[in-house]
């Protein structure tokens, strides 16, 4: 019991020290561009958590979902091709460099040509921007997975798309989780970014609208908002990584203290 | 059952070229406990993939019933050396035991009595549920074991299984095949570098010479069925047989350093 109480106490004290540090700094601010903490936090609760969450918030995080589960699908399924067939990787490793060098953001104007200034064009800028850290780490892991678990595998007919869903993609999982969360935090900024340009409601968009129109108070409870919904992700992603890697991190302790 | 006609392997890359296998040839009969013994570099290894299918010999073939191997064969289990990177981390001990079974396509009511007879076997029936990363390295690769046991294999091939573990535990797990084998009259070979392990445990002991290999004697075991750690070994015929597997295996020194020359991975 006491160590859960010190646990949350670990985790919430620097925060609630820094958020109390503002709050007191700020109290007397008359400065236009820092208001009061109390008053950003007002506009967070009755913007952000109002009228705001429906029009802007929930949109932001519908294209952010369908931009990342894309990547996911796309990335995995041709890591896993590049990763198996030495063929396939020599031919497509130039020209994978070659888009993976390109900064996402300056794909929106283009996007915008083909795909209009909907929610397509966000989607896929998301899904762009955020493969390639997935898709690299795919390619390690499936190319790295065990010869005498491979040879292992062969010997009792476990091959295709057995192979696939008991061996390949299980050993590649570590490596492929390590992929997905820095996928997304790319997928958060490139959600923000593809809201910058052409937009009519998001995140992106309700924060450069607000801070064009010196609504100070709502732009900086706008960056809490998107600081708390990377937060919220990042807390969900741990759960499920958790749940699905128990064996790889069960398997790494037992490694250590042998 | 098991036919080895004529296998050569050479090793070809572009500056050199290696035999690691010249020349072998030997048949194993049905419901035979044979054991390969050669010293460590010899080509073993090869050998044993080349049987299992997991290699292509550059001449000569393997046939299995009458059937030349040409990839894995149904009828064949294989248990490797490296027991913590032959189980899968991701399943318990009953998943990575069943995996197989499921592949054959066997009914799940089947799947369960081989999975629980199996694991029974080897002294297991209590783990089920644990994880193999939870197990010592003894008890790993008795869940091997289980494994190919369960998969009702016409012939069970072992790559010096043993190799890795502490000497008790080999002791307690040499005993364990011999047991295995009477009860489930199953064709092994069982491939190792230890003399005293391949004569306590065969009936038969082929001796390989060093890379490149050939077969350098074929041995009869005239031990009794019935062995014990204490006693089999301790008998003079046991001493004796040991002496004549050694001086075989020890007859020409090998003229250049072979270590040096054999590549990765035909150990």
């Amino acid at each position: 019991m006491t160590g859960i109480l010190r646990r949350v106490g670990l985790m919430f004290g620097l925060p609630i020290v820094l958020l109390a540090a503002w709050w007191f700094a700020s109290a007397n601010s008359v400065d236009f561009f820092f208001p009061p903490l109390s008053k950003i936090l007002e506009s967070l609760v009755d913007e952000w958590f109002g009228p705001r969450l429906a029009a802007d918030v929930v949109p932001s995080v519908l294209r952010l979902l369908a931009g990342y589960l894309l990547a996911v699908v796309l990335a995995v399924s041709l890591g896993v091709l590049i990763g198996t067939s030495r063929t396939v990787r020599g031919v497509l490793e130039p020209v994978l460099e070659f888009f993976r060098a390109i900064p996402p953001p300056v794909l929106v104007p283009i996007f915008m040509l083909f795909l209009g200034i909907g929610d397509g064009m966000k989607i896929v800028v998301i899904a762009f921007g955020c493969m390639w850290p997935i898709l690299l780490n795919t390619v390690e892991g499936v190319r790295a997975v065990d010869s005498v678990l491979s040879d292992t595998a062969r010997t009792y007919g476990i091959t295709d798309s057995a192979r696939l869903r008991k061996l390949v993609l299980p050993a590649a999982s570590p490596q492929i989780f390590a992929g997905l969360r820095q996928g997304l935090s790319v997928a958060i900024i490139l959600m923000v970014i593809s809201e910058l340009f052409a937009a009519s409601n998001g995140l992106g968009f309700a924060v450069v609208q607000a801070q064009r129109s010196f609504a100070i108070a709502e732009t900086w409870a706008g960056m809490l908002m998107l600081g708390l919904l990377g937060f919220l992700l990042a807390v969900l992603f741990r759960i499920v990584e958790n749940r699905q890697l128990a064996w790889y991190h069960g398997l790494r302790r037992a490694q250590r203290s042998s | 059952m098991l036919d080895v006609r004529g296998i050569k392997k050479v090793y070809e890359s572009r500056d050199r070229t290696v035999e690691a296998v010249r020349d072998l040839t030997f048949t194993l009969q049905a419901g035979e406990l044979a054991c390969l013994v050669g010293p460590s570099g010899c080509g073993k290894t090869t050998l044993l993939k080349i049987m299992s299918g997991l290699l292509d010999p550059t001449s000569g073939e393997v046939l299995l019933e009458g059937k030349r191997v040409q990839g894995p064969p149904p009828g064949m289990a294989v248990v490797f050396q490296e027991y913590g990177r032959s189980l899968f981390p991701w399943m318990t001990v009953r998943e990575n035991v069943e995996l197989p079974l499921k592949q054959k396509k066997l009914p799940a009511t089947r799947r369960s009595e081989l999975v629980e007879e199996s694991l029974a076997a080897v002294g297991l029936a209590e783990a089920h549920g644990a994880y193999p990363w939870q197990l010592s390295g003894g008890m790993q690769q008795r869940v091997a074991i289980a494994r190919a046991v369960a998969y009702e294999p016409h012939v069970l091939l072992m790559d010096e299984p043993f190799a890795a573990v502490d000497a008790q535990t080999r002791a307690d797990l040499e005993d364990l095949i011999r047991d295995l084998w009477h009860k489930f009259q199953v064709t092994t070979l069982f491939v190792t570098h230890d003399i005293d392990e391949a004569v306590y445990l065969g009936q038969r002991v082929l001796i390989l010479s060093n890379s490149p290999t050939v077969i350098r004697d074929d041995l009869a075991i005239d031990l009794p069925d019935q062995r014990d750690q204490l006693t089999t070994r301790s008998s003079p015929r046991f001493a004796e047989l040991r002496a004549r597997v050694y001086e075989q295996i020890h007859r020409v020194k090998p003229a250049v350093d072979k270590e040096s020359v054999a590549p990765a991975g035909v150990g």
